[in-house]
């Protein structure tokens, strides 16, 4: 089974035998590579109830939960890794969701879309409307994104909170591009943090 | 087995296993057991090594006959659609056992038992001391001893079930590898309590229940533990599933007749569930294990917190609840969950989408079948 390229750099880069909580584990894919490639002890966390069923069904461990009300009562660096994959722009409180990942987690890997993509750029500057792109496929009032954030206002906020960004991947047209101008190039990120 | 404490129950249920416990029962109240006895059923074949048992804990009213017919009511297992070669819990792989829990009535030791401590062996009745859930399952790991089934596969209950495979993780943490929960609770509610007690008051208001000494008379307390039924049966419906399976229609007539007849098919339905259920329970049996439910709070006996309860569980847990279950709410499982995540054990948990509240651990349900098949497998 071919993984999503941001689930495929943080498979290739979890310690094998660690624990991890995967955080909006879909129908547990990376959990899946996990547990089979690396020997790891994978958790998982998602709101939608068919896809935890799904989860339950293939063996693995996932509780049906929210991330943002949930994730409290886990205790503190319960896990070598706290995985949120493209989850975060669409927590109620991103930052909040995000101190939570680095208290259960000694790690934390966190992959969302790049809202500062060219394309994202050029489609409101010259279209005038909230963009719908690769990347962003759905309309404004669907999506569940609902906290947009760029590649630099990520870095902000993990040095707000103190945390060490230990290394970051960029991926655009499905493949790992280079970090230079990534706020333009990347549709998408994936940053491993620490505190 | 070729161990003499087993035979064939001969009175009500022939087809049933028996195993009487070697040593005395300790019980939570700090009363023994002595001479009691479980009955129970198995399916499937135990392994050499005896590592494909499951242990499947029944309900509140529920028995051994889990996927075999009641040799009282003739009807199929209660979960027959769940257990059996190729089903979600297949016995072509596991050994499956259900046994009737103490206090019951279909064979294990209970209040219709006779009882040891009187000269001519009558029946315990109200003498029969007062039990919990972990007094259940003691005689159920007493069982276990006896078929020398060190560490089960996996133990599997809803409702009153669950209650019952939760205590055994909590209390035998070693005793299982996975623990499967349906529909169910660490604690009885107040409102749990409040609707037992209407079904207890209901028992003892009949005369017929004379203090419990009933069984030599001619007349049982059936009125009253029908009423008993008809009152919990409500609890285990949704009024969306009521609705639509009743709404307002009349029994067998054309307009309302002003009289007190079960004139509405909801009335009629819950009098046929109340009289059936007198054939096949005794009413004592339904005071004691109402009373051992009621009683169930698992973190009270583990200093209050429910995580220590499972602290260093190395089992893997699944709770399952649904949406429309009002009895023991999806509330109720994400508190077991939060628990079990904070003492760290592997757990995963789902609720499921069902129109038929509390039962429809029992019903037809796909997305059930094959959570249960996946997670036991």
């Amino acid at each position: 089974m071919t993984l999503r390229p941001d689930l495929a750099a943080i498979a290739a880069h979890v310690a094998p035998g660690s624990r991890v909580l995967d955080i909006g584990c879909g129908d547990g894919a990376l959990m899946a590579e996990l547990e089979s490639a690396s020997g790891c002890d994978a958790r998982g966390m998602e709101l939608d109830g068919e896809l935890v069923e799904r989860c339950v069904s293939r063996g693995l461990s996932v509780v049906q939960g929210d991330a943002n009300l949930d994730l409290a009562n886990y205790p503190d660096k319960a896990f070598d890794y706290a995985i949120l994959s493209q989850t975060l722009q669409t927590a109620t409180r991103p930052d909040l969701i995000l101190d939570e990942l680095l208290r259960v987690g000694r790690r934390a890997f966190v992959s969302f879309p790049n809202f500062a993509h060219w394309r994202t750029r050029a489609a409101l500057m010259f279209g005038g409307r909230m963009p719908v792109t690769r990347a962003l496929p759905v309309s404004w009032y669907e999506t569940q994104n609902i906290h947009h954030v760029t590649v630099e206002d990520f870095r902000d906020l993990a040095r707000a909170k103190g945390a060490t960004i230990e290394r970051a991947w960029f991926f655009a047209n499905e493949t790992q591009i280079g970090a230079p101008a990534a706020n333009w190039r990347a549709e998408f990120a994936v940053f491993e943090l620490s505190r | 087995m070729g161990l003499p404490q087993f035979a064939s129950l001969m009175n009500a249920a022939p087809a049933t296993l028996v195993y009487a416990i070697p040593d005395p029962l300790p019980l939570d109240s700090g009363q023994v057991l002595e001479g009691a006895q479980i009955a129970y059923e198995t399916y499937g074949t135990l392994a050499a090594d005896k590592g494909n048992a499951v242990l499947v804990c029944h309900a509140l009213t529920g028995d051994q006959y889990l996927a075999s017919p009641h040799p009282i009511t003739g009807k199929p297992g209660w979960w027959e659609r769940m257990v059996g070669p190729g089903k979600p819990i297949d016995t072509g792989r596991h050994f499956v056992i259900c046994a009737n829990v103490i206090g019951s009535c279909m064979g294990s030791t209970g209040p219709a038992s006779p009882d040891p401590g009187t000269p001519d062996s009558a029946p315990y009745a109200m003498r029969f001391p007062v039990i919990t859930i972990r007094d259940m399952v003691r005689g159920l790991v007493a069982l276990l001893d006896g078929l020398g089934i060190e560490r089960l596969h996996a133990v599997v209950g809803g409702s009153m079930g669950g209650m019952q495979a939760l205590s055994l993780a909590a209390n035998w943490p070693t005793r299982a590898a996975r623990v499967l929960v349906i529909a169910s609770t660490a604690r009885h509610s107040a409102q749990n309590i409040a609707f037992h007690e209407v079904g207890r008051q209901a028992i003892m208001a009949d005369p017929a229940w004379a203090q419990g000494d009933y069984y030599a008379a001619d007349a049982k307390p059936d009125n009253g533990l029908a009423v008993a039924r008809m009152a919990a049966h409500i609890t285990y419906l949704s009024e969306a599933g009521l609705t639509e399976k009743f709404g307002r229609r009349l029994q067998d007539r054309e307009a309302k007749g002003f009289g007190f007849d079960a004139e509405f098919q909801v009335e009629s339905y819950l009098r046929y569930q109340g009289s059936g259920f007198t054939r096949r329970f005794d009413a004592n049996s339904y005071l004691y294990i109402t009373r051992a439910m009621d009683y169930f709070d698992i973190a009270e006996e583990h200093g209050g917190k429910l995580a220590t309860a499972f602290a260093g569980a190395s089992a893997r847990f699944c709770l399952v609840s649904f949406d429309t279950d009002w009895l023991y709410p999806t509330a109720e499982s994400r508190h077991i969950v939060h628990a079990l995540n904070a003492a760290g054990a592997k757990v995963s948990f789902v609720e499921l989408s069902a129109p038929h509240g509390h039962d429809s651990f029992l019903l037809e349900h796909e997305q059930l079948d094959r959570v249960v098949k996946g997670f036991v497998e």
